[in-house]
């Protein structure tokens, strides 16, 4: 024992000294909010998170993708210090999660994917509770209107909507002006109404400059909030990227469909298109393209020349959802 | 009592509301919080909160306040014509319940209330999302124990009260100190308790049982609704394990006694304080502050 212990100083001050080169090296970039590498979480036998590994930068709306019990809530909670890694090193604000001081918990703001109301207490009431944990927290009457809730102020919130109680939920985690704000599937069960006046408020808080985590199995959500998205399958990350880009979206063909009434005869259509061209059971006609300018120009061009109607003319990229479904089904 | 605290909580607030329309701004300024003025603010903030919730749960109010003064009304009704032998003194049932009721309140409020409340935070995730906080854990336990002793006392206060004007009951200065005290140590061994029983219980509706079946077979052998005089050896022996006996028996001697010293027994609050530790030890092994079935 006694001899290893200065080994293991030993040890220390090389590794940090590595770290510290490696911070130098680094210097021109800014530090990431949240730096992953080669996590991995065991439960007993079962492997929950398989070694991955993010990057989450200041400022960044980043949106963490994945099917139920595929490691994202397991790997939000670690992120958050709420459970220990088995392997891999996790830096949330420059700090271990799990040994990290209050002062750290100051920097965060966690809206839980469960959490009940404060029982008894107002809107504002609860408000005011959590800005006393804090050192120097917002205005409380602001945060309320930020998140919508002025007119609830009063209202008992064990009585407000779910809705309602979800921006509850933003509000107390945004009280002690958190650099950082893991969001757990914050819009889960709402209605539509509910859920654009949900991302209405994420939008408020990417104007603030907050940096957010945010996890989430709609499709939609992601690709209307997230500056960057990783999917988790398995405990694996299978895919990261821009909404735009994720899962190699932007290579993929555009899909082009309409139909055409019977009179028309696809023989005579451009050879380059009729070879790629595919009918359905229920006679819509599907276009992959690549060059989809040219593709519309000679189709619309055939189509007036004969005095056709092309019906139900579309022009799709694949949806985000598209790819996520093509991810996450390898699995 | 408690409406009328509750009328005057109502008028203040319907006065800040007033105020705050005569100010044309709507957005009112939040003086430096609790945590930027220290510790014991935090404390403060959190037990005033937390006495907050528990002041507004009928719940709450129904089991440590109405429920305690009925089973006086009914106790002394049924048996305030009899008498009994405490600490050698041949004294009326009516004397006799007093205190008994009181242990049970304390009891109740402390223990009972606690263990209800702390369970139902825990599996809604409330005390998680506290815990998400920068607010350290001594802060949250030190404010909820100041919110519970307050409340015993408020409760303490009305039975004792009730006692002196339906029944005549009255405590000399010197011995209502001494159940002061008490009091004091009795809410802080039974409040410790009841983190540790939380602890215990896996879910937010196994809280009421556990609580009845800990609770009611104690009462009966504590001296709380029976004399101990009127028990088997054996199970005088039993009762003499368990705290609920202890407190009894000290706020007993303040009804006989007119001395502080003989007013409190030192003995019992030993006792009390070796059960609040032992549950303090099980609590810093095994409480949890995350919902059950979270593993770390």
């Amino acid at each position: 024992m006694t001899a290893a212990a200065p080994a293991r100083t030993l040890m220390g001050m090389f590794t940090n000294s590595l770290d510290a080169a490696v911070a130098a090296a680094d210097a021109g970039r800014p530090e990431p909010v949240v730096r992953v590498q080669g996590l991995v979480k065991r439960y007993g036998e079962h492997e929950a998170v398989r070694g991955i590994d993010l990057e989450v930068h200041r400022g960044e709306i980043f949106a963490f993708l994945g099917p139920n019990g595929a490691g994202k809530t397991t790997t939000v909670e670690i992120l958050e210090g709420f459970r220990q890694a088995s392997d891999g090193s996790v830096w949330v604000l420059g700090q271990d999660p799990w040994q990290a001081p209050g002062s750290w918990r100051a920097r965060l703001g966690i809206v839980l994917q469960e959490s009940g109301a404060e029982p008894g207490l107002t809107t504002r009431e609860c408000v005011a509770l959590y800005a006393g944990y804090y050192p120097s927290p917002r205005n409380i009457d602001e945060t309320l209107a930020l998140v919508g809730l002025s007119e609830q102020a009063d209202e008992r919130a064990a009585k407000l909507s779910g809705g309602q109680r979800r921006r509850l939920d933003v509000a107390l985690a945004l009280i002690g002006d958190p650099e950082l704000i893991f969001l757990d599937e914050p819009t889960t069960g709402f209605d539509p109404s509910a859920r654009r006046a949900a991302w209405e408020v994420v939008d408020g808080l990417r104007r603030l400059g907050k940096t957010i985590f945010l996890t989430t199995h709609y499709m939609d959500e992601a690709e209307r909030l997230a500056d960057r998205i990783a999917v988790i399958a398995a405990g694996r990350i299978v895919a990261e990227g821009t909404p735009q880009t994720l899962g190699g979206r932007q290579l993929e063909a555009t899909r082009i469909t309409f139909m055409l009434g019977a009179a028309a005869d696809l023989q005579t259509l451009p050879p380059a298109l009729a070879q790629r061209l595919a009918r359905d059971d229920d006679g819509l006609l599907r276009l992959p393209s690549t060059s989809v300018t040219a593709d519309l120009h000679a189709l619309s061009g055939w189509a007036l020349e004969r005095g056709l109607e092309l019906e139900s003319l579309e022009v799709s990229r694949p949806t985000l959802e598209d790819v996520y479904l093509q991810l996450t089904s390898g699995e | 009592m408690f409406f009328l605290i509750k009328r005057l909580m109502r008028l203040r607030r319907e006065r800040q509301v007033r105020v705050a329309e005569d100010g044309s701004a709507s957005v009112s300024q939040d003086g430096p919080s609790a945590a930027a003025r220290g510790p014991l603010a935090m404390v403060l903030h959190e037990a005033a909160y937390d006495l907050r919730i528990s002041l507004r749960s009928p719940r709450a109010r129904l089991m440590g306040i109405i429920f305690p003064i009925v089973l006086l009304v009914i106790f002394i009704g049924v048996f305030g014509n009899e008498h009994t032998l405490v600490d050698g003194s041949r004294v009326s049932l009516k004397v006799f319940y007093v205190p008994g009721i009181l242990a049970m309140s304390i009891v109740v409020n402390a223990y009972a209330s606690l263990v209800i409340s702390i369970s139902g935070l825990r599996e809604t995730g409330v005390l998680k999302r506290r815990r998400a906080t920068p607010v350290p854990a001594a802060v949250l336990i030190a404010g909820q124990a100041l919110a519970t002793v307050v409340n015993t006392a408020i409760t303490a206060a009305i039975l004792l009260v009730v006692a002196r004007i339906f029944y005549g009951v009255t405590f000399a200065g010197p011995a209502l100190a001494g159940v002061a005290c008490t009091t004091l140590v009795g809410t802080l061994a039974f409040a410790s308790i009841g983190y540790a029983v939380s602890g215990m219980i896996g879910s937010q509706e196994a809280a009421q049982p556990t609580v009845q079946m800990t609770m009611l077979p104690l009462w009966f052998i504590s001296g709380v609704f029976i004399p101990i005089s009127n028990l088997s050896p054996a199970l005088r022996d039993l009762a003499d394990v368990f705290p609920v006996q202890h407190l009894s028996n000290s706020l007993h001697l303040a009804s006989v006694h007119a001395s502080f010293s003989a007013s409190i027994s030192a003995t019992d609050m030993l006792v009390l304080a070796v059960w609040a530790l032992g549950a303090g030890a099980f609590c810093a092994w095994r409480f949890s502050w995350l919902p059950a079935g979270a593993s770390r």
